[in-house]
This record gives structure tokens, sequence and C-alpha cells, in this order.
């Protein structure tokens, strides 16, 4: 399941909705970004994510689909947020749901590192100099690419 | 068809989207990336170095050499940075 929302969410509240019922699952990973204040060198009061509508949710969907196939989950979740945040605020919540602990581990960290270099978001932070976009990093084209030589 | 811009190229361009009839002769991604830029420096200067672009039709990514035709939904924007 994927969801696009502008609202902050419940972490405890979704993993439980998400395997309630669900006895076959042993293991459940999750990974929580938040917004952080500092950027470098730069003091960061606030940052906008803007998204494009639509394919957003295709592309999450696309990826999602894609860990599904590599592993076998029971259950999964992507939140992603857009819209305006303060530091300290959830950003995105990715959860994997499994028999075992590997496969949502390894599933929960290929979904955000593919999520990270192709779902449609950019970051525009709001810096004492005035609004910056922040620039993609070749450190993320790295994080997601291991998953393809497997 | 219709244009979109995001994030930095869309205040480049000082427009998120626009309707553009197909030009003449313009049939793959790179021919409507030149006519585009084509049009004046605020095009230019966002959209000319094609290692910053990344391009959607109809909402799926593409390669320059993707065909577009008069009903596409074309977007053009810089790389992601969501997470």
């Amino acid at each position: 399941m994927i969801r696009v929302q502008r609202e902050d969410f419940d972490v405890g509240a979704e993993i439980e909705a998400l395997t309630r019922g669900q006895t076959g699952i042993g293991g459940v990973a999750s990974f929580v970004g938040l917004m952080r204040d500092i950027a470098g060198d730069k003091k960061i009061g606030a940052m906008t994510l803007e998204h494009y509508p639509g394919m957003t949710e295709r592309e999450l969907e696309r990826i999602e689909a894609e860990a599904r196939r590599r592993w076998p989950l029971i259950a999964s979740l992507v939140i992603h947020r857009y819209g305006r945040m303060l530091p300290g605020d959830r950003i995105v919540l990715v959860v994997t749901a499994s028999a075992h602990r590997a496969a949502a581990f390894e599933a929960c960290e290929f979904l955000m590192d593919y999520l990270k270099t192709k779902a449609p978001f950019w970051k525009q932070e709001e810096t004492p100099e005035g609004a910056r976009w922040v620039a993609a990093e070749a450190s993320d084209d790295k994080a997601a690419e291991r998953w393809t030589k497997e | 068809m219709k244009l979109l811009y995001f994030a930095h190229l869309r205040d480049k361009i000082g427009i998120a989207e626009e309707q553009l009839d197909l030009p003449r002769g313009v049939g793959d991604v790179a021919a409507l990336l030149d006519h585009l830029t084509g049009r004046g420096p605020k095009f230019a200067g966002a959209l000319g170095n094609r290692k910053t672009l990344r391009v959607a039709v109809n909402q799926t990514y593409v390669g320059w050499d993707h065909p577009v035709r008069q009903g596409d939904e074309v977007a053009i924007f810089p790389p992601v940075t969501g997470g």
C-alpha cells in the first residue's frame, strides 16, 4: 500500500493497522525519515516538499511491486508527505513485514533507496540566506545501484 | 500536448505548465528539448544541460529517443530529492 499525503502519520498506528490479524508475520522492519535542521553548514528553518501528483503514486506503486517481486513480503506500506515541514517532522515511512527478518530488512532498505532516486519529489530548504532547491546526491544513486547488481 | 515543469526548472522558466501544439518535425524527447531551448534564454538556461534533466511521458520515465505525440503529458524536472 502506498499513500502520498500532506498530513503527518502515526508510526505505531500504521504498523498496527498493517499487521493486525496477519499471524504469519514474524518480523516487521520500518524506516522513518525525519527533517533535519542542518544541511552541510547551513541552518535550515523549514522545508517544502513538492511532488508530481499522479506520477508520484505510480512510481511508488511500481517500486513497491518490485520489492514484493523480489522478497516474500506479507505486508508493505510506503507513506510520503509533501508540503511545508519543520525540523523534526516526519517525512517518509516505509514498513515491510515478512515471515523472517532478512526479507523485511532488505526490502525496507531497497524501498528507501529506490524511492530516493525515482519518486518525483523535490525539497526546497529555507535557509537564513533564502530558499534553495536541494541538489540530488550521487551517493543516493550509488545506494540504489547496488540493488541492480544482484 | 501538456508540458509540466517542476522545482527549480519551473522557477527559472516562470510557469508550471503549458499547452503546446507539437511543432512540425518534433518526434521525440530530444527534438522537443531542442525546440524548447530554442525559445529563448529562460528556456535555454533551465533546459540546456540535459545531464541535469529527467523526462517523463505520460507519467513514466523515458529516454531522449522516446517518441512524443500531440496528446501526451510531458514532464521535465531535475533529479529527484525526496525521502
